[in-house]
């Protein structure tokens, strides 16, 4: 019985499970401290649940983005945070010209669609030209390669828009109909906070919607199971691959547009951290699987939004805030430990392709 | 070629492509304009490379005009076929197209205020694009100028290509060496009769090693064994001196050689993880981190929790120790994972470390945001010597080790594990190699020499801060050793001196450093993934199945 564990169970798997239980311990210990203390009242959890679900709701939007390029080419693009950022810049621009003539506060509809209309466009010209440019010359090389192309891209745009633009942080301009809070179910809520969520909610509807029904959803499927068969079937692969771009690029826009409501900033570097993290939320929901990219954006936007001040502060460190962001890449890292596959993907971390 | 032949391919390739010289002409428009809006140009107009004739800006302008149109000459018949004097007229149609873009922007940008969006876009860079001489005339010059400068190059695609090859290495030598004028001896720039001298000197070597090389080369290979090694043993000592002399060049220029050196070094050490094993660590930050600031809390008088007070080479050891140890550590949870899962998370690691270093929850420790200052120098200068100079000595040791270690390992069994690895895990794992020995030994040895470059950084500015641990720096040695050659030794030497040492040397271009680091790994990986130096053998991989 003990030989069969032993031959199971090898030192470093031990290591890292023991690890694992640890940390684990400190979240409930953490977690305990800080209930039992009471410094926080319900008002501020909420708070932080609904501000943490809006920006899960944005990252779950642009980890679509990865997993739908992950599940087709099996290559991370990691530029894919650069479309979003571009498509945020683009927002800027689009909503301070119409500042400027008074459109945004007498036409807020109209404004909105404006706004995410010059983001998509924006960012769908840059994830295609991305593929075109970058990607599809190197579709047979070994797979390090596409990866080294990929991080240069992402470099190479952030620093062309930081040229373009300027390096300085853009304030959003904010529109008079959103400022201030709405009451819904007897709960006060920010608007832009609520906007975001309902936005991100149709989108991921209108995408689950194309991909599930119409036929170019459909052959998209097939070409993320198997190429070479998709070909066979009479499937054009590479216009599937742009149309994987395209609409991972209007994701990427619209996303831009909301995160910068909720933050109301954009800079050169704005798509680098929420690139990440996105791509840390469509591993926890398992990469190439699109419900498992959304369950994981707003698992890990609650979870970084409630865990410093639920644990950390419980453990007793200092402006456990600055924490958030090690927070969420320790995530990452455990997730890949412990469970490659994700909460609903397929094992893919490791092997196969 | 006999005559016959040539005829035949002369009929054969009559087509002549205009529609791709005029493509190749936009496309070169576009980067012209791109390059200027991007505020190259203008960032780079205050520094000199032509007394009274060029500056660096134009010079990155007249580089894209030189290329394109020859680019655009090239495509105006196939591969190998010439097209005659028609290239020229390909070549200055291209200049023509790019230099009618530059125009366009110069009216829409004089008619609209395009510094609402481009804040380059400025009545500077239209001074500067229409050469001082206003809107019409000015624009005028610009398309003349366009349309020789792309005659010009397209006259190079009619010359041999030995003798073409000796022009491009003069018509590039001529910056470089005036930049080094510039920043190492305080000149400004060359004179336009320096600039020709330059031109035919590096010309005429180029042409004659061309000739005369293979020649000595099979001259050289003839000899007996005994005088083949002197002659090896004299080019060696040449270069040892050439190094040992280097910081003689005076304390700016050594402060450089440092940077550069330290790159080499983490380059020489980055290059085991990911060129011989394969494992792309984009956290190799991290270990630099970790060696600079074990440094700096065994050696800073400021450290009150840990009072030793090391010198600088009592804790080097203990910095190794725990670069090698960290390595280890990090390497066991991603020993399953795969090239881009790694990398990632590699990543992670890397920021993790930077944001607790940063994070108020370990200020009493090691500082926070307000770092360690007051670390102590490694070695006392002697008399009239700078702190840089001497430093310069304790990096070349360690490159000389690093370089060492690293060739050693390379034709070890341990070596050729790594490459078996990288090649093929599975397969690698099925002949009977142990992949988390040989995984953790690449990581640790890795991480050891990244933490002497750390330890050295640390004693190089006697003060180190959680910012100066960015991924941007392990983006930096991923960019030399890509641009080196991946697992190429003499490789990492050549990526540290064109990507750390010239925008070291160009102040200005800082800004732009990283859009250029992007940009060069981009293009290296579609078009010369091998690198520059390439190895032999990564070589035949990525080349694998072309020629089937």
């Amino acid at each position: 019985m003990l030989q069969n564990l032993r031959r199971r169970l090898s030192a470093t798997t031990v290591v890292m499970w023991i690890i694992g239980l640890l940390l684990l311990a400190m979240v409930f210990w953490g977690s305990f401290q800080t209930l039992v203390s009471g410094k926080y009242s319900g008002r501020v959890w909420l708070d932080l649940i609904v501000f943490g679900i809006a920006q899960g709701s944005v990252y779950a939007l642009i980890a679509l983005g990865y997993t739908m390029v992950y599940g087709i080419l099996r290559m991370i693009n990691f530029a894919h945070g650069e479309v979003f950022m571009s498509g945020a810049y683009m927002g800027y621009f689009v909503a301070t010209a119409l500042e400027n003539r008074g459109t945004l506060d007498s036409n807020l509809l109209l404004s909105l669609v404006l706004i995410v209309l010059g983001a998509v466009v924006t960012s769908v010209t840059i994830a295609v030209l991305l593929e075109r440019i970058a990607y599809r010359p190197l579709r047979r090389a070994p797979r390090l390669v596409p990866l080294i192309t990929a991080i240069g891209a992402s470099f190479f745009l952030q620093y062309t828009f930081r040229g373009f633009f300027g390096s300085g942080v853009k304030g959003y301009p904010e529109a008079e109909g959103l400022k201030g809070t709405i009451t819904l179910f007897g709960l006060q809520l920010l608007k832009t906070q609520v906007l975001v969520i309902v936005a991100a909610i149709i989108l991921l509807i209108a995408l689950y919607t194309f991909v599930q029904r119409t036929k170019t959803g459909k052959a998209m499927r097939a070409v993320s199971e198997d190429k070479d068969a998709a070909a066979l079937m009479g499937i054009n692969v590479d216009r599937i691959i742009v149309t994987t771009f395209i609409v991972g690029g209007s994701l990427a826009g619209a996303a831009g547009v909301l995160y910068s409501m909720l933050f109301r900033q954009v800079y050169f570097l704005t798509g680098f951290i929420p690139g990440l993290k996105a791509f840390t939320a469509a591993v926890l929901g398992g990469i190439g699987n699109i419900a498992g990219a959304t369950m994981g954006g707003l698992f890990l936007g609650v979870a970084e939004s409630l865990f410093p001040n639920l644990v950390l502060d419980g453990l007793g460190i200092p402006a456990p805030y600055q924490l958030k962001d090690a927070l969420a890449f320790l995530l990452l890292v455990l997730v890949l430990i412990f469970r490659p596959t994700g909460i609903l993907g397929e094992r893919l971390a490791t092997k196969k392709a | 070629m006999t005559a016959t032949t040539l005829s035949r391919t002369a009929e054969k390739e009559t087509t002549l492509h205009w529609s791709r010289v005029v493509g190749t002409g936009l496309i070169g428009g576009v980067v012209a304009i791109y390059v200027g809006l991007v505020g190259m140009i203008e960032a780079l107009a205050g520094r000199v490379v032509i007394t009274g004739l060029l500056t660096t800006g134009q010079v990155i302008l007249l580089g894209v005009y030189l290329l394109m149109s020859y680019q655009a000459a090239q495509k105006l018949t196939g591969a190998d076929a010439k097209a005659g004097p028609l290239s020229v007229v390909a070549g200055a149609l291209a200049g023509l197209i790019i230099s009618i873009m530059l125009a366009l922007l110069v009216v829409i940008g004089q008619q609209i205020n395009l510094r609402a969006m481009f804040i380059n876009a400025s009545p500077r860079l239209w001074e500067l694009l229409t050469l001082g001489r206003g809107v019409p005339t000015g624009l005028v010059l610009l398309m003349a100028l366009g349309a020789v400068l792309g005659a010009l190059a397209g006259g190079l695609a009619l010359l041999p290509s030995r003798l073409r090859r000796a022009v491009s290495l003069g018509l590039v030598a001529v910056p470089i060496v005036s930049i080094l004028n510039t920043a190492l001896f305080a000149g400004r720039g060359v004179s336009a009769l320096g600039a020709l001298l330059i031109f035919a000197f590096f010309t005429a070597i180029s042409y004659g090693w061309s000739s005369v090389g293979g020649q000595a080369r099979e001259r050289v290979a003839a000899l007996p064994s005994g005088q083949q090694r002197l002659l090896k043993m004299i080019g060696w000592s040449a270069v040892a001196l050439g190094a040992l002399a280097l910081p003689l060049l005076g304390p700016y220029p050594s402060e450089i050689i440092d940077t550069v050196g330290i790159y080499v070094l983490m380059g020489l050490g980055l290059n085991i993880v990911v060129g011989f094993a394969g494992l792309l660590d984009l956290g190799y930050v991290a270990f630099f981190a970790l060696g600079a600031y074990t440094i700096g809390i065994l050696t800073s008088p400021e450290i009150t929790w840990l009072p030793l007070h090391l010198t600088w080479w009592e804790a080097l050891p203990i910095a190794i120790l725990v670069g090698v140890i960290s390595g280890t550590l990090l390497g066991i949870p991603v020993l399953q994972m795969r090239g881009d899962y790694l990398a990632i998370v590699t990543l992670g690691f890397g920021e993790i470390i930077r944001l607790i270093f940063l994070s108020d929850w370990l200020k009493p420790l090691v500082g926070g945001s307000n770092g360690i200052t007051r670390i102590p120098r490694a070695v006392p200068p002697p008399q009239g010597f700078s702190d840089q100079q001497v430093l310069w000595y304790i990096v070349l040791a360690g490159i000389v080790v690093a370089a060492y270690i690293a060739t050693r390992l390379k034709y070890s069994r341990i070596g050729r594990n790594w490459m078996a690895m990288r090649e093929d895990e599975d397969v690698a794992q099925a002949m009977g190699i142990d992949l988390v020995k040989t995984k953790l030994l690449a990581f640790a040895t890795g991480a050891a020499l990244s933490a002497v470059g750390g330890a050295i950084f640390a004693t190089k500015l006697t003060s180190i801060y959680p910012h100066s641990f960015n991924l941007l720096v392990s983006i930096n040695v991923l960019a030399v050793i890509i641009v080196g050659g991946m697992g190429s030794i003499p490789g990492v030497l050549v990526g540290a001196l064109a990507l750390v040492g010239l925008p070291e040397l160009l102040r200005e271009f800082a800004e732009y450093r990283l859009l250029v680091y992007g940009a060069v790994l981009v293009f290296m990986m579609l078009k010369r993934p091998e690198g520059l130096l390439p190895e032999a053998r990564r070589k035949l991989e990525l080349h694998e199945g072309e020629e089937v």
